[in-house]
């Protein structure tokens, strides 16, 4: 037996509890600092004490580093904290967004919201009366419709980029690409100009489903290609080698091994559009009542709620678009979390 | 075990001739090949039919003003009792300052923050935060537009305009923070932040894209020589990224450009060239459209299509670039 030296790995890249200490010490004094430069200076507010603290805390740390370790230290430290800052100011309006909806949005929830709409109620009536049936009910008629549009076109575009692979593959996906940036007023005026002036001459669910199709077929088009893509070819190989043509190969094998991806995608698709706002302002025509026929006359949604409370201006009616908001960011979550659930699984055993 | 193996002999009489191979694709193939390749031009037809749309509407007014559309900075219209134009005048100079005003802004807030963010994601988080913050940041890039100009408008103004102060206060000097007159409120600069929030994910995701993709032998290399981890970053990711990152901030330029409602809701929607992003008046094209919408004449809607057109092809513009900067960065290029 040798009881001699196995030599212990040493780490030393890991903080040493004196390093630890250390980094607590100096948070505390920049927590410190802050404090007392908000309150001596004229500086005011609590964004105030975040931006002092931030400073305060970078230039602490990259100052120990420097004298501990020298220059390039210090300025590892100063941008790993910097960097750290960064995403904080990115979730900071993340955060603001959800307690302000949720904190002024509660206010208006009430049970009625669901059973009522707003053909008897006027901007300044109280809360109580009228609801958000007429609304939810339009944006409901409106996604499924889009997506009764959308999803073929956007799939059999995503089929050709990635089962057919023509002459045509890179202009197309650069053009959906582009189309995807495409404005959703310009989706709107679209619609305007070459379906409800000379076709339809009436403001209707359909025509603003229309405009909304335009905007969703990208998103479903790039999600389906990213998960046709994962496919494996062997899967491709073994259906035409089973002596499948391709269309039974895609029809079979392909697109039900894609299923659940390509549900993702849908529902990434109905998150993208549910609360568009500009294209249903110029095609809808609003109105408060529930109108169940999407091909006639205008109809209420979400979005067009919110947009009339909001502008109406009276306290109540801003405590409406609120609560709207609030349905509007359930709804849109919902879809995102099934997506995201859905989609951590993308491809079906 | 032994096989006999006959020999292929001529068919006897009667006997099934076999099948002739070929690669010929069968009729079943052909019909879904076509239908797939119309599915797939559909995003060409669109995108064709909106340009041809647009341009057929606003050809009146554009043959009407030519250059000056483009140009001028009115935006007039007079008709008689009977709904007859008498005179029009339709300049979009005004509003397009505004639209570049605006989204200028917003890239230039947006960039660094999400670079930080990307670089932060990728080189600094544990996995676990990382997940969660990826997950909250696309979703981010989900709310509703209408909800940022609410927020905005009531939440994030007063703060702003504080900040917008104090930009004046200190840095009054430089024109682009001088300001005609002390009014502050719904300036392009808070329409600015206001964008810069709603980009800050594209931008965001498409740089942590591109990051991850630097080759993990250089960043060991980096690491190897003894480079701090900045030290890496810069001497190894920012390089590999930069065009990333370029094209990612155009792609949120022309997010910010088309942006309607945020910025109808947060911007004073003033018509005039206003070049001071401090000041309280301003406007873009998108806003235009919305604000004028409602109670325009035919012949002003119009020039509506033919603004719209103009904003149509400006984004276009910018996304095809942007989407050509990231493709050429984003390769497995070494």
């Amino acid at each position: 037996m040798t009881t001699s030296l196995i030599p212990a790995p040493t780490r030393p890249w890991v903080a040493s509890p004196k390093d630890r200490l250390f980094d607590l010490g100096i948070f505390a004094l920049a927590l410190v600092v802050d404090f007392l430069l908000v309150v001596v200076t004229p500086m005011k507010g609590k964004l105030a004490y975040v931006l002092v603290f931030a400073i305060a805390y970078v230039t602490l740390s990259a100052l120990r580093q420097f004298i501990v370790r020298g220059t390039a230290s210090a300025k590892d430290a100063f941008v790993s904290s910097l960097v750290a800052f960064g995403a904080f100011v990115t979730l900071l309006p993340i955060l603001s967004i959800f307690v302000t909806v949720i904190e002024k949005g509660s206010k208006g929830i009430h049970l009625g919201l669901f059973t009522h709409d707003m053909s008897m109620a006027t901007p300044t009536d109280p809360l109580s009366n009228g609801g958000l049936l007429h609304a939810i009910t339009g944006t409901l008629t409106l996604v499924a419709l889009a997506l009764i549009m959308s999803v073929p076109i956007g799939i059999l575009t995503a089929l050709y980029l990635t089962e057919i692979q023509g002459r045509f593959t890179k202009p197309i996906r650069f053009l959906v690409q582009a189309m995807s940036g495409v404005p959703s007023i310009v989706a709107g005026l679209f619609i305007l100009s070459a379906v409800l002036y000379p076709i339809a001459k009436n403001y209707s669910g359909f025509m603003g489903s229309l405009a909304l199709t335009i905007l969703m077929i990208p998103t479903i088009a790039r999600t389906s290609e990213e998960v046709l893509r994962l496919i494996p070819n062997d899967l491709r190989e073994a259906g035409t080698a089973l002596g499948g043509t391709q269309w039974r190969t895609v029809a079979m094998i392909v697109l039900p091994a894609a299923r659940s991806g390509l549900v993702t995608a849908m529902i990434l698709g109905v998150a993208r559009i549910a609360g568009e706002t500009a294209p249903i302002l110029l095609l809808t025509g609003g109105g408060d009542k529930v109108n169940g026929n999407a091909f006639n006359g205008p109809i209420g949604s979400l979005p067009y709620y919110i947009w009339k409370s909001f502008n109406a201006g009276s306290p109540e009616s801003i405590t409406r678009a609120w609560a709207g908001l609030l349905v509007l960011l359930i709804l849109v979550l919902v879809f995102f979390t099934i997506a995201r659930f859905l989609g951590s699984r993308k491809v079906a055993k | 075990m032994s096989q006999t193996f006959v020999e292929p002999s001529a068919p006897a009489p009667g006997a099934v001739i076999p099948r002739e191979i070929t690669t010929e694709p069968r009729f079943s193939d052909r019909v879904f090949r076509g239908v797939v390749t119309a599915g797939g031009l559909s995003s060409l037809a669109i995108l064709g039919l909106i340009t041809i749309f647009l341009g057929y509407r606003g050809f009146e007014v554009l043959r009407q003003e030519g250059f000056n559309f483009i140009t001028s900075s009115t935006w007039a219209i007079t008709t008689d009792d009977a709904g007859n134009v008498v005179e029009s005048h339709f300049g979009l100079a005004a509003m397009l300052v505004g639209t570049i005003l605006c989204s200028i802004t917003a890239v230039l807030i947006a960039v660094p923050i999400s670079v930080f963010t990307a670089l932060f994601l990728n080189f600094y988080a544990p996995l676990w935060l990382k997940r969660i913050l990826v997950s909250v940041i696309d979703m981010m890039a989900a709310f509703p537009s209408i909800l940022f100009g609410i927020w905005g408008f009531l939440v994030l103004m007063p703060s702003a305009e504080y900040w917008a102060k104090l930009l004046n206060h200190y840095l009054g000097f430089i024109p682009f923070f001088h300001v005609p007159a002390y009014y502050f409120t719904r300036s392009p600069f808070i329409a600015g932040i206001v964008l810069a929030i709603m980009i800050i994910p594209i931008i965001t995701s498409v740089s942590r894209e591109v990051f991850s993709q630097t080759p993990l032998d250089r960043i060991q290399a980096a690491y190897a020589l003894g480079a701090t981890r900045w030290g890496m970053i810069q001497a190894v990711v920012i390089p590999y990224g930069r065009g990333g990152v370029v094209g990612g901030a155009m792609l949120g330029l022309g997010r910010a450009m088309g942006e309607t409602v945020a910025v109808y809701t947060v911007l004073n929607i003033v018509y005039q060239v206003n070049w001071h992003v401090l000041f309280g008046a301003g406007g873009n094209i998108a806003s235009l459209i919305i604000l004028k919408f409602g109670d325009a004449s035919p012949y002003e809607i119009k020039a509506l299509m033919a603004a719209g057109l103009i904003l149509f092809l400006l984004t276009l513009m910018v996304n095809a670039g942007a989407d050509l900067i990231v493709k050429r960065f984003s390769g497995n290029k070494r």
